[in-house]
Formats: C-alpha cells, sequence, structure tokens
C-alpha cells in the first residue's frame, strides 16, 4: 500500500509503475535422459520499488545480480514465480487482449549492445518503424515513414539515413537508433538496460545528454540499469542497490553516494576509482574477498554475508528486514546498516 | 649493440647512454584490407622504465592494442605489418633482432594479459598444466617441478585452495579467478616489462580492484615495468605514474598523471576528462567530444582531431602538429598546447 515517502526531494509525480515481492526462479535441471528438477536459480528475489512519473530510478549491481532478468519482468517478457508489478495501478501479469497490447505501448527497453541487439539484415528504418507493425493503431501506414525520420531526427540521426543498415553505424550510432526504436510507440516508461556500457566516455556523454532532454522533453520515467556508478548518479533520482537477486539498500543519489548504509553498496562505491590522482589513496577501499555466490545456492540469512566483514551468526541464520534503521535515513537490508561517508571521496 | 635514443623522439628519456627498459620509437602498422589501407598506428613513441606504470589511454580503435600487439610480435600479418619504426628492450631493437634473440626476449622478458582471459586460456588443458608449461618450455624443468611451481604462482596470485584446483579447467573458474590465471602465467617467468591490454574491463568492479591490487603488489615485489591499456579515467587515475593519450593512432599527449589531470595540454584529453559525469555538474549535460572518431583509412589532413576540436583554427586543417615537448616530462601534439595548458584556448 501507499507508503510515506521519506524523500520529498525526489519528483514528486504519482506512482507509475510499482514492483512488490517480485520474484523469478529458473528451474535448474540436471542433464541426461530423465531431466530431473534438482533446485532454482533465485534471479530475482523479492524485489520491491516504486518509479514515480518523470523520475530516474537507477539500477545497481554487479553482473548476475538480477538487473536483466528484473528488466524482462518489467517487460512482461519473463512471468514471475511470484509477486507483483502495478503499471497505473493494474497488476500487468493479470493483464490480457487489449490490456496487455496497451502496457506493451507503454512500457519499452533498450538494449545494451548496439552491436547485437540491432538484426544486422534490417535497415535503419525497418528497425525503428518495426513497433509500428505490432502496434499499427499508433501510426497509419502512410504516415509512418515521416515518423521514422522524425525520430531519427530527434535522436540526432540523420533523416537521410533511414535506408542504411547497423554495420553503416558507428556503436553511439547505433545506440541512438535503439532509442528512437524505443521511443516509437511514445512509452510512458522506458527501460535501459545498460544502454551506455558498450561506449565509449566521449560517446557516452552524447547518449546520456540525449536521454535526459528526452526525459525532459516527453515527461519520461526511466528504470536506469547499469553497472556504471558515476554514471547511474548522474542521471538517477533514486538509486537501488542489488545483490544477488535481491535489492539491499535504496535512497537517493545522496543517500546511496554520500551517506550508504549497507556494507556491500559501501564495498561497492569504494571500489570504484575516482579520476582525479589529487585523492588518490584518500578513500577508504574495501576489498571484498571472492566472487559473488551463485544465485542457484545463495547463502541462508544474509546473502552478502559470505564476503561481508561484519557478518555474525545472526547474519546465517535470519534474514535481514528491508528497513530504515536508527541513524540511517533509508532502507536496507542489513542486520548492522550504519553509514559510513569514508569511502566516497570526491575529485577536488 | 645499444643505440642511444635520439632525444626529441623520446622527450623522457633517460641521461644518454641509458637505454629505456622498454621503448616503442616511431611505430607505425597498416591493415591492408578490401576497403583500402587502414592506418592503426602512426608514429607512436613511448616507453616504459622498471618499476614504474604507463597508462596508455583512448577510446576504441585508436591503436592501443595494436601498439602493444607489435610489442610482441603478435600483428595479424596480413593484413597487418608493421611499415616503420623501432621496438626496444633494453636498447635492443626487437624488429631487427635476429629470430632466435627476438623469441627468447618476447617469450621471457615480456609478458601480456588480455582483457578476454577465457579466450586466452585453452579450453581443453587444466590451468595448472597450462601454467606448468611455461617452466617445461622456457627452463626445461621437470614435470613434477613444474607442477609445485604452478602451484606455487597459483598461491601468489591468490587463487584459493590452489593445490586442489591445479587441475580444473578455465571454464570452472569465474572471470576475476581466470584473470589471476593469466597473470600468473604472465609472471611465470619473472618478466621485465608485463602488458596488460584492459585486464579489468570484463570484470565487476569488486573484482577490478582485488585484480588491480593484485597487479600493484606483484609490481612492488618483481619492480617490473607495467604498460596498462585501458579507457578507464578512474583507473588510471588511481595507479599510473605517467600517462600517454592516444588518438588516431597517435600519442596526442604524454605526462606525469598528476599533471594531466589538473591540466591537460591537448584539446582531447580535455574533452575525455570533461566528458566524465561528476557530482558537482549533476543534472546538467556532460560536455560530451562532438562527433566521432575518424575512420582509420581516411585519416582527416592535418590535425587528425581537429573536426571534433573546438579550439581548431585554419592551421589546424593543413598541418599537423607533431608531439612536441610543452614543458619538461610533458608533451603534446596541438598547435595550441601552450594555450590550451595555461587555459586560455
Ligand atoms: N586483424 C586486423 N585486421 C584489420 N584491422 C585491424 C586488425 N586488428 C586491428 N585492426 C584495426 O586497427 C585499429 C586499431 O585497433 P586497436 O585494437 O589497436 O584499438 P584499441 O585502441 O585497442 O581499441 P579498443 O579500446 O577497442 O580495444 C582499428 O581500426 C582496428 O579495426
Ligand atoms: S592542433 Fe588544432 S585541431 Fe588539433 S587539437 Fe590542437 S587546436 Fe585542436
Ligand atoms: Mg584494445
Amino acid at each position: 500500500m501507499e507508503h510515506a515517502d521519506a524523500s520529498p526531494s525526489s519528483s514528486g509525480g504519482p506512482i507509475l509503475l510499482e514492483a512488490r515481492d517480485l520474484a523469478k526462479h529458473f528451474p535448474l535441471r540436471t542433464g541426461g535422459v530423465f531431466r530431473r528438477h534438482t533446485g532454482s536459480v533465485q534471479a530475482v528475489d523479492g524485489v520491491s520499488f516504486e518509479l514515480r512519473q518523470g523520475e530516474t530510478l537507477g539500477v545497481v549491481g554487479e553482473s548476475g545480480c538480477g538487473k536483466s532478468t528484473l528488466a524482462k519482468l518489467l517487460m512482461r517478457l519473463e512471468e514471475p514465480t511470484r509477486g507483483e508489478a502495478r503499471f497505473k495501478g493494474q497488476n500487468i501479469y493479470d493483464l490480457s487482449g487489449k490490456a496487455m497490447r496497451a502496457l506493451r505501448r507503454n512500457i519499452q527497453i533498450v538494449f545494451q549492445d548496439p552491436y547485437s541487439s540491432l538484426d544486422p539484415r534490417m535497415t535503419v528504418g525497418d528497425i525503428v518503424g518495426e513497433p509500428f507493425d505490432i502496434h499499427p493503431e499508433v501510426e497509419p501506414r502512410g504516415s509512418r515513414r515521416r515518423r521514422v525520420q522524425e525520430l531519427l531526427d530527434v535522436v540526432g540521426l540523420n533523416p537521410e539515413h533511414i535506408n542504411r543498415y547497423p554495420h553503416q553505424f558507428s556503436g553511439g550510432q547505433r545506440q541512438r537508433i535503439g532509442i528512437a526504436r524505443g521511443l516509437a510507440l511514445r512509452p510512458e516508461v522506458i527501460i535501459c538496460d545498460e544502454p551506455v556500457s558498450a561506449l565509449d566516455v566521449s560517446v557516452q556523454a552524447q547518449v546520456m545528454n540525449l536521454l535526459a532532454s528526452l526525459q525532459d522533453e516527453f515527461g519520461l520515467s526511466y528504470i536506469f540499469i547499469a553497472h556504471d556508478l558515476s554514471v547511474v548518479r548522474h542521471i538517477s533520482d533514486r538509486v537501488a542497490v542489488m545483490y544477488l537477486g535481491k535489492i539491499v539498500e535504496t535512497g537517493t543519489d545522496e543517500q546511496i553516494y554520500e551517506r550508504p548504509a549497507h556494507p556491500y553498496t559501501q564495498a561497492l562505491l569504494s571500489a570504484v576509482p575516482v579520476p582525479d590522482p589529487a585523492v588518490r589513496g584518500q578513500r577508504q577501499e574495501i576489498i571484498l574477498a571472492g566472487d559473488p555466490p551463485s544465485p542457484a545456492d545463495p547463502p541462508s540469512g544474509c546473502r552478502f554475508r559470505t564476503r561481508c566483514w561484519k557478518a555474525t551468526d545472526t547474519c546465517a541464520e535470519e534474514e535481514p528486514l528491508f528497513v530504515s534503521r536508527p541513524g540511517t535515513d533509508h532502507d536496507t537490508a542489513c542486520h548492522y546498516a550504519a553509514v559510513r561517508d569514508d569511502v566516497v571521496v570526491h575529485r577536488d | 649493440m645499444s643505440t642511444t635514443t635520439d632525444p626529441s623522439s623520446a622527450p623522457h628519456a633517460p641521461a644518454a647512454g641509458d637505454s629505456p627498459l622498454l621503448e616503442v620509437d616511431g611505430l607505425h602498422v597498416e591493415f591492408r584490407t578490401r576497403d583500402g589501407v587502414s592506418h592503426a598506428v602512426n608514429g607512436v613513441s613511448y616507453h616504459v622504465e622498471q618499476g614504474e606504470t604507463l597508462a596508455v589511454l583512448g577510446e576504441s580503435g585508436s591503436g592501443k592494442s595494436v601498439t602493444a600487439q607489435a610489442i610482441m610480435g603478435i600483428v595479424d600479418s596480413p593484413p597487418g605489418f608493421v611499415t616503420n619504426g623501432a621496438v626496444r628492450f633494453r636498447g635492443k631493437d626487437l624488429l631487427t633482432l635476429p629470430e632466435r634473440e627476438r623469441q627468447a626476449i618476447r617469450g621471457q622478458s615480456i609478458a601480456m594479459i588480455f582483457q578476454d582471459a577465457l579466450s586466452a586460456l585453452n579450453p581443453v588443458f587444466p590451468v595448472g598444466w597450462q601454467i606448468a608449461e611455461m617452466f617445461r618450455v622456457h627452463h626445461g624443468s621437470s614435470r613434477s617441478d613444474a607442477r609445485k611451481r604452478a602451484i606455487e604462482l597459483m598461491d601468489r596470485v591468490h587463487i584459493p585452495a590452489a593445490r586442489d584446483r591445479v587441475r580444473d579447467y578455465p571454464h570452472q573458474f569465474s572471470g576475476g579467478m581466470r584473470q589471476r590465471i593469466m597473470i600468473a602465467m604472465a609472471i611465470a617467468l619473472d618478466p621485465a616489462v608485463l602488458i596488460a591490454d584492459e585486464p579489468t574491463t570484463a570484470l565487476d568492479v569488486t573484482v577490478q580492484a582485488q585484480i588491480m591490487k593484485l597487479l600493484r603488489e606483484l609490481q612492488q615485489d618483481s619492480g617490473m615495468g607495467l604498460i596498462l591499456i585501458t579507457h578507464d579515467l578512474g583507473v588510471v587515475a588511481d595507479v599510473a605514474d605517467r600517462i600517454a593519450v592516444m588518438y588516431a593512432g597517435r600519442i596526442v599527449e604524454q605526462a606525469p598523471v598528476d599533471r594531466i589531470y589538473a591540466t591537460p595540454a591537448h584539446p582531447y584529453t580535455r574533452g575525455l576528462l570533461r566528458s566524465v559525469p561528476r557530482v558537482d555538474l549533476k543534472g546538467q549535460d556532460l560536455s560530451a567530444i562532438a562527433g566521432l572518431p575518424p575512420a582509420l583509412t581516411n585519416i582527416p589532413p592535418g590535425c587528425e582531431f581537429h573536426p571534433r576540436c573546438p579550439a581548431a583554427e585554419q592551421l589546424c586543417r593543413e598541418d599537423r602538429p607533431p608531439l612536441i615537448t610543452v614543458n619538461p616530462g610533458r608533451s603534446s601534439a596541438c598547435h595550441f598546447s601552450a594555450e590550451v595548458l595555461n587555459g586560455t584556448r
């Protein structure tokens, strides 16, 4: 249900998309003739958040933490194992027919890899216009070409290049093609799954600026999934940190980046090198031991405990609640959450 | 024969007679393809000293890897050809040395690790065997001795339970552990120079921190010179002593790390530094560099950066600016280096 928003600074639009205890477990089978069900990979396991209109929610976490599965769940490309996701109050997993089609129009996705996510045999015009084949009601046939050219123009591509093929474009330009396609059906929410990760820093900046200006122009809401913490901070109003299928901390960008309270968030932030040699050696570096455990066999209690320097027996026995604890001002899933500000330093 | 380096081509070379540990001098590499000649490396010069970390920074396609491949003698040829320049190890030019001597140096004294550890390791042999192979081939060690040293090395790069894992295959390790295995193979023969080509780009940030710490540790122990190829301005700021910035197959700026971040002397370096998101500029547009790097089959005349450069003038469209010393220890290839450096342009 509606609960008080502790962060008045974030944009005050109505809630557009809301996930409650969303989970996706993939069955794990052994090979051989008798393919037996031997367990499951808990790719996403109990994720809750809300996204307001015009807002950007950043989602950070390392590979395999469930970010892309979450994106697929929100697109309903996967059905959840449990939980729900409400778009404008309606559980998207209950929708069918017309209502489902409307939902598909309203939530779009932009993928990470500008190289493999575009069909090499299709022209740019076909790629950007393809959503109209599925939703012909959005744009009458006769005006499609013009609309596609408009879209190319919006994302800063030359509308005359409509008949070119993806390989004739650079990585940054291909990402723009993906964005133009994402905009075609005039969605309200765009899920960006690592939209700039494959790009060089100077081109990354171009695409980030484009996403920001499109948001202003069309009042879009973004779920911005990325592993680059500084990129996420730049664009996000609020940030959710994921570890092994769960959100371990959420807050405004300041709460997460200036006052992180979950040990994993602290370790993550401390691991990011600051692009300024003047502050070399100033941040407290937390070097985590080992790799994240497998989501097929997550640790009991707190999933981070096997790499956490604060872990006690309690952490192995009890899963920490996702709440705000004394001395912190935002939600974390850690028994011993405590703000730490020595892991982040700023460029002079 | 050790030749002294021309001080004008290697502005930071140490005193005459004392050759740098490894030096690339005026290197040119081209790829002759169906679409024309791709000028991947166009006169690159840099050097690294013992115990020093040189970061080679640049965007995709700028020629960082091809330069390293030329040092290692592994340029894909054809279509790739080294057409000019020298690669000197302790003063000896590897490109003109007799094959045997050259192979000895490249096999033992200069080692390289790659971004993608999985494809660099052989999938059908146990990792311990692959590490041990280094000792068998180069030192003629016995099977059991080589295996013992492989385990020692796996310990040294902090692979947990090395003794139990020595028989495991590459796919049984995580990305971070595979990178450690590759590092173990690279340092097996105690090289004087290690070239690390994007060693952490494919890894998560917490694992990247582990690997960078390991490299730092190994370098401190052994005093090897490290050439770190990367496009990550954060990693460079954290570990490098000096930087060479590459653009379209050339070094456009070279300087000690602290100075380049504070006051870049080339508009491209400045553009790169400014395009990184920073906290105090949240909510504002990032200052992107307009446009794209040139196609290497068709590098523009004059300064290769001029079509994207906010400081460009007519001169830049006509004359290619050489890499010249702007003040001791620093060089830049821009007609207006001095003004860029003091902030008036
Ligand atoms: N085998 C090859 N055949 C043809 N061209 C090649 C070959 N190898 C490299 N090149 C070209 O040489 C140029 C420089 O490539 P290089 O790999 O050195 O760039 P880089 O700076 O390492 O980039 P990245 O950051 O993407 O690794 C590129 O245009 C590349 O396409
Ligand atoms: S030489 Fe001219 S075009 Fe090139 S970087 Fe300098 S000012 Fe820019
Ligand atoms: Mg490379």
